[in-house]
């Protein structure tokens, strides 16, 4: 074993991480692929979700510590299936990220050029999903809160659920609504123990903003990875109950 | 009874029948529920979510189709998922009453069945040509996708709609553990947690494996409860230690919490963290050491379950109780109505001498038991 992983091994049998149970959708492209390899890194228990086999199976190579589910949370026949996966994978659940969005129309377009069928794919993405995983998890994630750990949703926002973008429509207020959504969510769910947040990457570099933004000067935008960082750090502190020093 | 046809978890109108600690019986919506605790009362439930236990495929050595309804395992945690006891059907599927399914093939230690992606062995039969050990073949994340693919809900005839998942877990359903819904559990809604801890009631959880309800065989149903494994966690052991270290009431939710703690003190003489396999069977001779109340389904006379309630109440005050139910039209089943039976007041009183130090009824001694746990 090379030096630098007999280090990461190390650090990961140590690592607060080790026992957090953690799943992330669209975990094969863009933010979510950073995030389950840091969060892996980390030496949490990680599954992700994503639509396409191949890539699901390609990851599961990269990473065999990691639980592939091939799945779409866009649909809701889909929904149980992911949720068994998950909680037979990794025995229960402490994290779970909503991070698979839709753009809607690709490419981009005014409100009165959208069709109904693609702002409906937005909202089967963005909102739906993550509201049917959510609920199908929730017995899970307070199951985990009455044992002493401290569960939370993360839910992926965007400014444009703040911001009214042109051309931006079916995304935006598909965005809006989950980061409403959230909101509520967590108002109802203190009392268990369940935390719900919600949390803007920022406009990164990933296939997603290429599709949305085509001619978008790259070298301006975040690296997903750094947007990753951010947020384990921040899922930390909500987290664990002491934070390593590093 | 009439049985609820219907696979609603929480119907508006569904019926409670309350059975007091002194054999008085009234019946109310089962919305009402949260009224019948008082503060310092403990709820438990059975967290386990369900698992779509049934696969249809193929016995490969002849070539004829089963439908393979996964009944126990050795333990809930999902290093386990591999090896199921499993009762087997022939041709057909739940639209025909189960009693009247056709066997499957006959059964060899060593067969192929084809469950959509799934291969499993027979590794031995249980003492009844339908029910068989077998082993699933693959890694663990390719069986729980292959049961999640090609498994559906555990279902009989007296729903005609095909069920999905999610008819079956109930809404604190996590750990997916069980082969049938812990349908008690139907009646708690997250209003309903929200309405007992408003109250000062205490909510807990386990995870129970509850197993299949009917085999289709008489002489195997005999068998039933089959065994089920468990496990309460050191967080559960606790608040239910404290609740009824100041006097609170344990009121399980279903027939697979009395069984699970019962058998936990039964084994350790306290209740504390556990993972186990409920081998008991409760009945009228039983005497319940740590639950004083359940809310349970409407049971037919003569199943398990209906047996189970005898533990609570005698023979007349159920009687009575079954009476009620039927000339007033209650709905049985896992969609059904509900009833609510505290321990009768005698066999509690009874109780308090056998208790092995679970049950002390003053502050200053519930302090010493929180001390010495």
């Amino acid at each position: 074993m090379p030096n630098e992983s007999v280090e990461m091994h190390k650090r990961q049998e140590l690592s607060p991480w080790k026992s957090i149970r953690v799943a992330v959708t669209g975990g094969t492209s863009g933010l979510g692929l950073a995030l389950v390899r840091m969060l892996l890194d980390q030496g949490a228990r990680v599954a992700f979700i994503a639509r396409n086999r191949d890539r699901v199976e390609r990851l599961m190579r990269e990473r065999t510590d990691a639980r592939g589910i091939t799945g779409d949370v866009s649909q809701k026949g889909d929904t149980y299936s992911i949720a068994i996966q998950i909680l037979g994978d990794l025995g229960g659940l402490d994290v779970l990220i909503n991070n698979a969005s839709s753009l809607g129309p690709v490419p981009l377009a005014p409100l009165a050029d959208t069709n109904c069928e693609d702002f409906e794919r937005a909202l089967q993405t963005n909102v739906l999903g993550p509201f049917r995983l959510t609920k199908a998890l929730l017995g899970a994630l307070a199951a985990s809160a009455r044992e002493g750990r401290r569960p939370l949703v993360v839910n992926i926002s965007s400014d444009a659920a703040i911001s009214a973008y042109p051309n931006w429509g079916a995304y935006g207020a598909s965005k809006a609504a989950l980061h409403h959504l959230t909101g509520i969510w967590n108002a109802e769910l203190a009392s268990h123990g369940v935390q719900i947040i919600s949390w803007d990457p920022g406009d990164m570099d990933t296939p997603l903003h290429a599709v949305a933004v085509p001619d978008a000067d790259s070298t301006i935008l975040r690296r997903p990875e750094d947007a990753a960082r951010e947020l384990v750090s921040k899922i930390a502190d909500l987290i664990l109950p002491v934070r390593e020093a590093s | 009874m009439t049985p609820a046809s219907v696979p609603m978890q929480r119907p508006t109108d569904a019926r409670l029948l309350e059975v007091d600690s002194g054999g008085q019986i009234r019946g109310m919506l089962r919305s009402s529920f949260p009224t019948l605790l008082r503060s310092g009362d403990i709820v438990v439930a059975n967290d386990a979510a369900t698992l779509p236990a049934s696969i249809f495929g193929v016995h490969k050595r002849t070539g004829r189709s089963v439908e393979v309804r996964l009944a126990g395992s050795e333990s809930v945690f999902q290093e386990e998922v591999r090896q199921f006891s499993a009762v087997v059907f022939g041709e057909g599927n739940y639209r025909t009453p189960t009693e009247r399914r056709p066997a499957p093939p006959e059964l060899h230690p060593g067969d192929t069945l084809q469950l959509g992606t799934l291969t499993a062995t027979v590794l031995e039969l249980l003492g009844h040509p339908r029910f068989v050990l077998i082993c699933f073949e693959g890694p663990s994340e390719r069986i729980w996708e292959g049961l999640a693919r090609h498994g559906h809900p555990i279902q009989y005839s007296h729903i005609p709609a095909p069920l999905a998942v999610w008819d079956t877990w109930t809404p604190i359903a996590g750990l997916p553990a069980a082969f049938e819904p812990p349908s008690a559990g139907f009646a708690l809604d997250w209003r309903t947690l929200d309405a007992i801890h408003r109250r000062g009631v205490h909510f807990a959880t386990i995870t129970h494996a509850a197993g299949i309800s009917s085999t289709g065989d008489v002489e195997l149903d005999t068998r039933l409860p089959f065994d089920e494994p468990y496990r309460i966690t050191e967080s559960a052991a606790r608040s239910i230690r404290l609740a009824l270290a100041v006097g609170g009431r344990l009121i399980a939710i279903g027939t697979t919490v009395v069984r699970a703690l019962e058998h936990a003190v039964s084994i350790h003489r306290l209740l504390k963290e556990t993972t186990g396999v409920a081998t008991n069977k409760i009945g009228p001779a039983t005497e319940l050491r740590v639950v004083d109340a359940i809310l349970s389904g409407t049971h037919e006379p003569g199943t398990s379950h209906h047996k189970l309630l005898s533990a609570f109440v005698d023979q007349q005050t159920l009687a009575k109780m079954d009476e009620i139910l039927q000339h007033h039209g209650y709905r049985s089943h896992e969609f059904g109505d509900s009833v609510f039976v505290e321990k009768s007041g005698d066999r509690a009183a009874g109780m308090e001498l056998n208790v092995f130090g679970l049950r002390h009824r003053t502050a200053t001694e519930g302090y010493m038991l929180q001390r010495s746990f």
